[in-house]
């Protein structure tokens, strides 16, 4: 069973999640959802500091043993930071998707996107109707 | 079978029309259980052909690149099936079961061609032999694992310690008429089991009800393919294609230079004319993995194409096939993949990536 979903995020459809830091810097990871289904994680792809990605865009690359998987901005902005742990520990993200697996800093472009994603209850519900 | 995975919660994907397990629980930790202990794997969806007669060896000797003329009763052997140009149908297994007697054992994929092609050959010359595509009532489970002696042996009275490698007998298990054959698709030591498609359910559920305090796990196509990647074996249509010959790949061992079999005139030819493409085994050097279908360079200059690539669970790095020009197939050469618009260092290597401790 994927963890809890923390309520103090934001999430896409596409399985990303999303914490505003309030300064209009946010962080993104993918959710423990997303992990369980990639599954063994032995790869991860970082954007470089200063990359800046449209909402929707490919910001990071995570590959499972079996399959590669874009990782999409759910915001637009400028990547500010990377989780640099995950050059050497890629299962970071599936023993702590929500935690120390998070994967890129961005900072806002538009803080008014952030409307747009999920909260985790609306999104433990898209989740469970794509559930099998 | 299907509702068994369901209820094991495995992740289902279709490969050649049949519903297949990639997974149960993760690639990595099925793979380390057959490289370990044992995996059991699901392999129903290949197919089985019967070719019978007082002419069924003269059809095989023609239309494979093995020599069968000496092949024993109770021997296995690995052959390709050859289009007119000495391209590669498939790499199937033989069985010999009586004289006049074999089982063809195929790829899920290319069954329906390898039998038409086969039968057309058949006709066409009047071999005087029948065929007979068994593989919807032939069930098959793959045990593989340096443990698959000891749990297999739980389940069958006859001594497996007198089977040999790429040796079967017929037998029983857990008292359902079986095919026991020592030989696999992972590089380990292990077994493929082929019974009644509708009694192969209770086998499988014997070795689940029993096999776990030896270690094993059931295993997906997922483990599967890496495993058979890391001891260096072929996938037909990804490392291989009707437009790749034996000598394109490890496979010119299959070839038996002294007869004469569909596609023989063209490998000689080649022989003396040399090759200019083959696979080379693969090793990242640098960042990233590579995968099917990205493109190998030599600096500026494309040389070839990844045809199988993952990361390996065993050596812990990322390795490959690659179809490159012949210049840059020997080991220890310098290559470039390129992954995503970036380009990763690499080198050839010698395959099998993977050998198990003798």
């Amino acid at each position: 069973m994927s963890k809890q979903n923390p309520a103090d995020r934001s999430y896409s459809k596409d399985h990303e999640w999303l914490k505003d830091n309030g300064d209009g810097t946010v962080i993104v990871g993918i959710t423990d959802y997303a992990q369980e289904m990639l599954t063994d994680i032995v790869f991860v792809e970082l954007p470089p500091i200063g990359k800046k990605v449209t909402k929707g865009d490919a910001v990071a690359v995570v590959e499972s043993v079996k399959s590669v998987s874009d990782v999409y901005a759910p915001v637009s902005g400028e990547v500010i930071a990377v989780n640099n742990k995950l050059e050497e520990e890629p299962a970071l993200i599936n023993q702590d998707a929500f935690g120390d697996g998070w994967i890129v800093k961005m900072r806002l472009a538009n803080a008014g996107e952030l409307k747009s994603l999920l909260s985790a209850a609306d999104y433990e519900k898209l989740v469970k109707e794509e559930k099998p | 079978m299907y509702e068994k995975h369901v209820a094991l919660n495995a992740k289902i994907i279709d490969f050649g029309g049949w519903a297949m397990p990639v997974q149960y629980t993760n690639v990595i930790d099925e793979h380390k259980a057959t490289r370990n202990a044992a995996g059991l794997f699901d392999i129903c969806h290949m197919g089985e052909i019967e070719v019978k007669g007082p002419q069924a060896l003269d059809l095989l000797q023609l239309v494979l690149t093995r020599n069968l003329a000496d092949q024993e009763i109770g021997q296995v052997k690995l052959s390709a099936l050859l289009n007119y140009e000495g391209g590669i149908i498939d790499d199937l297994t033989v069985y010999k079961m009586a004289k006049d007697s074999y089982m063809l054992v195929t790829n899920a994929t290319t069954k329906d061609r390898d039998w038409q092609w086969i039968k057309s050959i058949q006709r066409n010359k009047g071999f005087d032999c029948n065929l007979k595509d068994i593989s919807n009532k032939t069930g098959k489970l793959d045990l593989q694992g340096p443990r698959t002696e000891e749990i297999l042996q739980t389940l069958t009275s006859d001594n497996l310690k007198n089977l040999r490698f790429y040796h079967f007998f017929e037998s029983h298990v857990s008292g359902i008429p079986s095919i026991i054959s020592r030989s696999g698709y992972t590089g380990e030591d292990g077994f493929e089991i082929y019974a009644a498609a509708d009694k192969i359910g209770d086998i499988w559920d014997k070795f689940m009800a029993g096999g776990e305090k030896w270690g094993m796990k059931p295993a997906g196509l997922g483990a599967r393919d890496t495993l058979r990647l890391e001891a260096g074996m072929m996938l037909n249509g990804q490392d291989m294609s009707e437009t790749i010959t034996p000598l394109q790949v490890p496979y010119s061992w299959l070839i038996d230079w002294n007869k004469e079999f569909i596609g023989s005139a063209v490998l000689k030819a080649q022989k003396n004319s040399g090759i200019k493409k083959k696979i080379a085994g693969l090793e990242m050097t640098g960042r990233g993995i590579a995968r099917h279908g990205y493109k190998v360079f030599d600096r500026e200059k494309e040389i070839g194409v990844v045809t199988s690539g993952t990361f390996s669970p065993t050596l812990n790095k990322a390795i490959g096939l690659a179809f490159i020009d012949i210049a840059f197939s020997a080991p220890e050469t310098e290559i470039s993949i390129e992954i995503r618009d970036s380009m990763s260092g690499a080198k050839t290597v010698k395959i099998p990536f993977y050998k198990r401790p003798t």
